[in-house]
């Protein structure tokens, strides 16, 4: 990627932007656009950096000029006379001195680290080494929680700290350790769920790269809050380097007494053990996780019972999605209340994403609950790195799909709810007017017809068609009525499939068809002409592919 | 360990190492070991840098991996932490580059401008 050459930053704040600094902002982008100039000037929109009552401001950097009072219209003289002829436009210069920001510092809330609460540690200290984490009070809530609280004071704290499940599902954490606690007897499991499987999501593997640590903790802190005393990481065989990492971090803690019996002298054993798995993405299902977990096929299990009644060996298990283990550190040590001052009244804490496709700076961050779309494309990932925003599909594969209009509404659970939306497992997929929907749509119904485990009909020969049907809108050959066969097969999945992987997939149809039905209406051909589509068993096998 | 007066002992003594005022280290390079960054070359980069800091007869600087930052389209990532409180980090850093950021930033203390990411924490 090229470096821009010079950077105009536009503070755009809850009072600036009043008077108008965000169409100050487009303004600047807009003409360095027109001009040809994009890819040597790049546009931000900043912090508050000083200068107050001056109006709309703009800094220059590296040229260290800052404006004042700008309008639209004076945007255009500055970008003429300061980009194309080279000398600061002097009716406007801001005088005085300004203590101008780092333009790199500031470039996107991306590169801090400010705020980070999963990935604090991630990228800064050795995770082959225990004593950085400890150095950073890692194990410290877990001395806290074996020394001053009972473990219905743990659950207690995380159902307070409005923790929601980060694996997809979003149910309520501390709810769901309720259950298990309440379970009488001795044999109970904590289930690490490291399988990853969602196409697009990569935020686990990377808290267990950077910071494993973390996650053997808030599992310890979950077998004590429950009453288990073994904890099992179900991770997928791929991951070679998080399972590396993960056996050197779990011999690194029993070397220390920080896992195994007694530990701490509080009379509390708790070990762990690593478990492997073989790919399906359906073995990310709880359920069907520990199917697997006891060297079955992973068949998603009938609920109830819930895994919490009847789990691992049928005994009591608790199954959490590893940055939500990952954030029960922080909460155990700082507090309910501290962890629901971060991020919105409905969503506490931080939702870690994996931004990908078309934006500047695809990645890992970690960002407060409740923020925008447009904020994480803007703000986070560096804006679109080219072409217009499209439609992004939030949560993965099983994801709904967004469109413009979407741009601003908070994601959060309730607030997509409201919309018809969910937030699913943190992949942010951005993607531009270059993408075809029906492409799009085919390659996630061709990925879950594959993945189907073929328990029950709707699924198995639901997402068969679906893959069929969107290959030929994507060629164009639909027949008239492809739409609404679609529409019949979401509706069937949504109501009758029996896990949530045949569910899930009406999701990206209905959405896409929410929004961009036009465009699919395209891939349909009208002709008369043609002969009638075949819809026997054997046609489909071979469209479906 | 038996008890929670041990862990803060531990946790002190990790402290003195890793907080550069305190040890005798005048600096320390990071470099990213992710999956995404060891793919797109963070083990040569690591040994490019353990490489020229010994050319240069180098012994008080620290050269250690970390996991990924979640700057992925940055990798090889490295992060410069020197003694007066400073850190930058640095995107794409080749082999070529680390031995760059040696000559210039470790060993004459400028910054090397065109392969700065970020400044600052
Ligand atoms: C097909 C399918 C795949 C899933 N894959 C994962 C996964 O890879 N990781 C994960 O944490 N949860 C996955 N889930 C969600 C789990 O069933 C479960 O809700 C989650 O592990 C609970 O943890 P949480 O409450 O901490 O989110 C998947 C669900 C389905 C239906
Ligand atoms: S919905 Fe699909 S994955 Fe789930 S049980 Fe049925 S066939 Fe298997
Ligand atoms: S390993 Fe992904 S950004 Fe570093």
């Amino acid at each position: 990627m090229a470096k821009p050459r010079t950077v105009v930053m536009v503070p755009v704040d809850a009072d600036t932007v009043a008077i108008g600094a965000r169409d100050v902002k487009n303004r600047f982008a807009e003409e360095i656009g027109r001009r040809g100039l994009a890819s040597e000037i790049s546009v931000l929109e900043v912090g508050s950096f000083g200068p107050v009552d001056a109006g709309v401001i703009a800094a220059v950097q590296p040229d260290g000029v800052v404006y004042g009072g700008l309008t639209p219209d004076r945007v255009d003289r500055i970008v003429e006379e300061h980009f194309v002829k080279g000398r600061a436009c002097r009716e406007w210069l801001l005088s005085g001195e300004h203590p101008l920001p780092d333009p790199r510092a500031t470039d996107s809330r991306h590169t801090q680290y400010a705020g980070r609460i999963v990935l604090d540690n991630c990228g800064r200290i050795n995770p082959e080494n225990i004593d950085e984490y400890i150095a950073n009070d890692g194990y410290f809530a877990l001395g806290k929680a074996l020394s001053d609280m009972t473990p219905a004071a743990v659950v207690e704290d995380v159902k307070k700290s409005g923790l929601r499940g980060r694996g997809g599902a979003g149910f309520p954490t501390g709810l769901k350790w309720g259950f298990c606690a309440s379970e009488t007897g001795p044999e109970k499991y904590v289930v690490c769920n490291a399988d990853e499987g969602e196409p697009g999501t990569f935020k686990d593997r990377l808290i267990m790269e950077g910071d494993p640590h973390k996650v053997l903790e808030g599992m310890a802190l979950c077998g004590y809050a429950i009453g288990a005393s073994k904890g099992y990481i179900y991770i997928r065989g791929e991951y070679k380097l998080s399972i590396e990492r993960l056996r050197q971090a779990i011999a690194a803690a029993r070397a220390y007494g920080l896992l195994g019996n007694n530990i701490l002298d509080s009379g509390f054993t708790f070990d762990i053990d690593i478990k492997i798995g073989a790919g399906a993405y359906v073995c990310g299902e709880e359920t069907a996780l520990i199917e697997s977990m006891e060297g079955k096929r992973g068949l998603p299990r009938l609920k109830p019972p819930f895994p919490a009644q009847q789990g691992f060996r049928n005994k009591p298990t608790n199954v959490n999605n590893v940055e939500t283990l990952a954030n029960i550190p922080a909460i155990v040590q700082r507090g309910a209340d501290w962890f629901r001052g971060v991020g919105a009244a409905n969503m506490p804490g931080t939702k870690v994403y994996t931004i990908l496709g078309h934006v500047r700076r695809p990645g890992l961050i970690e960002v407060p609950g409740g923020v925008t779309l447009r904020d994480i494309i803007d703000d986070y990932a560096g804006g679109m790195k080219h072409g217009n925003f499209k439609m992004a599909q939030l949560g993965g594969t099983a994801g709904d799909l967004l469109g413009e209009e979407m741009l601003d509404v908070p994601l959060n659970y309730d607030a997509l709810e409201k919309v018809g939306h969910v937030l699913g497992s943190g992949a942010i997929l951005i993607m531009n007017e270059t993408i075809g929907v029906c492409d799009f749509l085919h390659a996630c119904m061709r990925f879950f017809a594959h993945e189907s485990c073929g328990n029950c009909n709707p699924c198995r020969n639901g997402l068969r068609w679906l893959s069929a049907i969107t290959a030929r809108l994507k060629a164009g050959t639909g027949y008239p009525g492809d739409i609404e066969i679609m529409e019949e097969i979401a509706t069937v999945l949504k109501t009758a499939a029996f896990c949530p992987l045949g569910q899930s997939p009406a999701g990206p149809i209905t959405s896409a068809l929410r929004y961009f039905k036009p465009e699919i209406e395209k891939g349909i051909d009208h002709s008369s002409a043609r002969p009638k589509p075949d819809h026997t068993a054997r046609a489909l096998a071979t469209f479906a592919g | 360990m038996k008890n929670l007066e041990e862990l803060r002992k531990i946790r002190d003594e990790a402290r003195k190492t890793m907080d550069l005022r305190s040890g005798n280290q005048r600096a320390r390079v990071v470099v990213c070991m992710g999956t995404c960054g060891i793919a797109a070359g963070a083990r040569d980069t690591m040994q490019a840098f353990m490489e020229s800091l010994e050319e240069a007869g180098a012994t008080d600087v620290a050269v250690t991996a970390a996991g990924c930052a979640g700057f992925c389209d940055q990798e090889p990532l490295v992060e410069v932490e020197i003694k007066d409180g400073s850190t930058v980090r640095y995107g794409h850093v080749d082999a070529a580059a680390a031995q760059r950021i040696v000559k210039e930033h470790l060993m004459q203390g400028k910054v090397v401008e065109s392969l700065v990411f970020s400044q600052g924490a």
